[in-house]
């Protein structure tokens, strides 16, 4: 956790590790659908990729990409739902 | 958004998918998937030998002999030998009988291995997320194949019925 962050309340969490294009953005498509407008998502991904395709899903859709970090190879991503 | 609060109308994609291989099944599934999540309005039109990619038994052949740049990877044994991509001499992928079927394993398993959908999982969410799924009227008579065998979600229809919803559309792709 971000030291000097509020801790962001996290609807649900997936994981798309080893997932190739285009599965993590079908599998954050699937998530967010079942949330509710303003929450948040969590996405783990370890595709390179992965990072301009959320950047181009989230200005295609208005879903807002919030966070995004880099641990160890894998992108983490805080999504919140439009 | 509009100045009003409303949505712009969805962009639209209209895809024609006229090939039946298991690697030329990936693109038309593949981008009609990715474009639905991003919110946009698909259509496919299945015609020639991309038709069968609509039937209820999907099961799509890697044509090794049709690819002659077609890099195979052995999926299993030591990690230096997995990392050579093999190529394939013509005479050898036109002419040894089974070399297609032990291409195709080759490739799904690496498929697997690198975290690579299944094109049933691509066409299932292509069905899920609502891509109109055209199934070619003219093809199906010319093949014989019968109504019955296709998947529930095909739309039975010709060119006009593609060009009809091709006419809006933002993006158009043959592949």
């Amino acid at each position: 956790m971000i030291s000097g962050v509020t801790e962001l309340r996290v609807a649900a969490e997936i994981d798309c590790r080893g997932l190739l294009c285009p599965l993590p953005i079908l599998r954050t498509r699937k998530a967010l659908e079942g949330l509710s407008s303003g929450e948040l998502l969590r996405m783990i991904a370890t595709d390179p990729g992965s990072v301009p395709d959320m950047a181009a899903f989230s200005r295609m859709t208005g879903h807002t990409v919030e966070q995004r970090d880099e641990q160890d190879g894998e992108f983490i991503f805080l999504v919140r739902k439009a | 958004m509009g100045r009003d609060g409303t949505p712009d109308k969805r962009k639209r994609l209209a895809l024609i998918a006229s090939r039946g291989t298991l690697d030329w099944a990936y693109p038309p599934y593949l981008l009609a998937s990715t474009a639905a999540a991003l919110g946009m309005e698909v259509g496919v039109f299945f015609t020639f030998y991309g038709l069968p990619l609509l039937l209820r038994e999907l099961d799509p052949k890697l044509s090794a002999h049709g690819n002659p740049a077609l890099p195979l990877k052995v999926p299993f044994g030591p990690e230096a030998l997995r990392d050579v991509a093999w190529p394939v001499p013509n005479v050898i992928s036109a002419n040894l009988p089974g070399f297609d079927s032990m291409a195709t394993s080759m490739m799904k398993k690496t498929f697997e291995q690198q975290g690579v959908a299944t094109i049933h999982e691509l066409r299932q969410a292509c069905i899920d997320s609502g891509v109109r799924l055209i199934a070619c009227q003219m093809t199906m008579g010319l093949f014989g194949f019968d109504p019955a065998d296709f998947i529930d979600e095909a739309e039975p229809g010709g060119a006009a019925t593609f060009l009809e919803f091709a006419a809006d559309a933002d993006i158009s792709l043959f592949v």
